[in-house]
């Protein structure tokens, strides 16, 4: 112990012997290091930002009426074909069935919120000016628990909705393309042809522009007149408290349901694998730069072994043997790293 | 009681490209409390001879016996503990560590053994060293001393943990001859006061003439002994 202690003194007073050679290697380290944790930190920061963002701004889980495969029609369960050709296909009626109790199931069980919201394509006029657009038909209360555009009105809100009436908030840029103002009265026209006066309550800006060019929030019920599907939705927009638990609650739903139930990480699932590309970009680069700051140890280590040369011939003839010799410098080298890397640890923490 | 060194036959070749004889078949015994020159001239093969028996070499062939020991299948940790235990070494050039104070540098051999406590072995530094007329100059660096303050370091460090035998390559060739003669006589002293072995390289004829034995060496080979 005290051999080794021995060692240690003679490692510590090498390094401190040779101050300007220690401090750059130590600060080549400490930069290294430094920067390295920066780096790291700005990139996972900015990276969970992203996610977290992408999080928020839509639904964790979001059920539509729609199917992964096409529905089986009558005809193949009538008949053992190989194909059958020339079927007229039954027209489905679009939308969730029993909507009620698609809901009611999931609100038993689901650790979050959820809004029943039914999207019809359509047209929206004002002033002879036509613009495609989506009207959104909702429950306010419930809308303003799953949806982030709550912070995003300019002015007005769902509460407006909420009054009652034929009321519509809808996206600036909408609003300007159509020449409209809050207060003034649009037309909104189903793909059906059905239309219907709705008077601006309110304006959003989310900053996506196809929200805020395409979409129009009104009452469900005036949703569903416009369209003509009392009591119809198409959509359930579940927020989890847990967001990572969407694959999972997202595949239950569905196989439930049947309907196309999709997590916020398969909706992504592009950007995901680019922020992973990025990592590993990332990791590369802060693995080429503790590369070259241990590169900086080992010249620096390397050549105190060269000088001390005649040194170590001494503590030889003293009785020191080879493996203390390597023990020796293994120290000068990682008392070197270790303080770099305090410094630097200090480094990134102050940067970030 | 058997001899402190025993060399038979001991040879060092270098595996160069043409292969160099450093020594050639030593025959030698050295008992306690002797005073041995070994001289030549340059190229002789004093210093690999006297690096083969301070186990700071390794002989190509023959067998050196260290206290009745062979050294020939000692493992390296073998050899080092036996070179802190029986063997202490004084250079041409002082060879100190230059970071540590001369106190240290006589410290570090006795840490290295850690037979005694860390005043104990202060105590002893500084009495060793004050013995050799250092006294005032305990806490100074080797580059705060002159060569032959350096070299009386070099010796007490030699003595640190009370070897038997003192390997000594030239310890006065750098020296001017007032040093030279105070380095002698701390040497000679150790052999009749403290009955000590030293084994000095030297090619001042001169001085050898003055200790026990005399081992000429010409071409590696020992040529004449008196």
């Amino acid at each position: 112990m005290s051999a080794m202690r021995l060692i240690f003194d003679i490692a510590l007073t090498h390094v401190a012997g040779r101050g300007r050679q220690t401090l750059v290697a130590v600060i080549g380290v400490a930069v290294g290091v430094g920067f390295s944790i920066a780096m790291a930190a700005l990139m996972q920061g900015g990276q969970d930002d992203f996610v977290r963002q992408l999080v928020d701004t839509m639904p964790h889980v979001d059920v539509t009426d729609e199917q992964r495969t096409a529905r089986r029609q009558p005809a193949e369960d009538l008949f053992e074909a190989v194909a059958i050709s020339g079927l007229r296909p039954r027209d489905d009626r679009r939308g969730i069935i029993n909507p009620t109790k698609a809901v009611s199931w999931l609100e038993e069980w689901m650790p979050g919120r959820l809004a029943a919201v039914l999207n019809v394509q359509g047209v929206i006029r004002y002033s002879g000016r036509e613009v495609g657009a989506v009207v959104i038909g909702i429950e306010p209360e419930k809308e303003m628990r799953v949806s982030p555009i709550v912070e995003d009105f300019e002015s007005g809100s769902f509460s407006a909705l909420a009054a009652g009436g034929n009321n519509v908030v809808i996206g600036d840029t909408m609003a300007s393309r159509l020449g409209a103002a809050l207060g003034d009265t649009i037309t909104a026209i189903s793909s059906e042809g059905r239309a219907r006066n709705f008077k601006i309550v309110g304006l959003f800006h989310t900053g996506t522009t196809a929200r805020d060019e395409g979409e129009g929030y009104v009452l469900l019920k005036n949703a569903q007149i416009l369209s003509n599907r009392p009591n119809a939705i198409n959509e359930i927009r579940i927020k989890l408290d847990d967001p990572n638990a969407a694959p999972s609650i997202a595949h239950r739903v569905e196989v439930e349901l049947g309907y196309k139930a999709v997590a916020w990480q398969e909706a992504n699932e592009s950007i995901l694998e680019a922020l992973v590309v990025r990592n590993v970009i990332m990791y590369t680069v802060v693995a080429a730069i503790m590369l070259v700051a241990g590169f900086g140890i080992f010249n620096i280590v390397s050549t105190i072994t060269h000088e001390k040369a005649r040194d170590i011939a001494i503590m030889k003839s003293l009785g020191f043997s080879e493996t203390d010799m390597r023990r020796l410098f293994v120290i000068e080298g990682l008392a070197i790293g270790i303080a770099g890397s305090l410094l630097g640890w200090t480094l990134g923490f102050a940067i970030t | 009681m058997s001899p402190l060194i025993e060399a038979h036959g001991l040879t060092r070749i270098l595996q160069e490209t043409v292969p160099v004889t450093l020594v050639k078949d030593i025959d030698l015994t050295i008992g306690e409390g002797e005073f041995v020159a070994v001289t030549g001239l340059s190229g002789s093969g004093k210093s690999s001879l006297l690096y083969l028996l301070g186990l700071l070499d390794r002989p190509t062939r023959g067998m050196l016996r260290v206290r009745g020991r062979d050294t020939e299948p000692m493992s390296e940790t073998s050899r080092a503990e036996t070179r802190l235990s029986t063997m202490g070494f004084v250079f041409q050039f002082h060879f100190l560590l230059p970071e540590f104070t001369a106190r240290e540098n006589v410290e570090i051999p006795m840490r290295k053994v850690a037979r005694l406590g860390r005043d104990e072995m202060r105590a002893r530094a500084t009495e060793l060293l004050s013995s050799l007329g250092l006294v005032d100059h305990l806490d100074k660096r080797p580059d705060q001393l002159s060569g032959g303050q350096r070299q009386r370091v070099a010796v007490a460090r030699a003595l640190a943990n009370d070897p038997p035998l003192i390997l000594a390559d030239e310890p006065t060739g750098s020296l001017d001859s007032t040093s030279s003669e105070q380095v002698f006589a701390i040497l000679d002293g150790l052999v009749r006061e403290r009955g000590k072995t030293v084994v000095a390289v030297t090619h001042d004829f001169g001085m050898a003439a003055r200790m026990d034995r005399r081992i000429h060496l010409v071409d590696g080979e020992v040529s004449k002994e008196e």
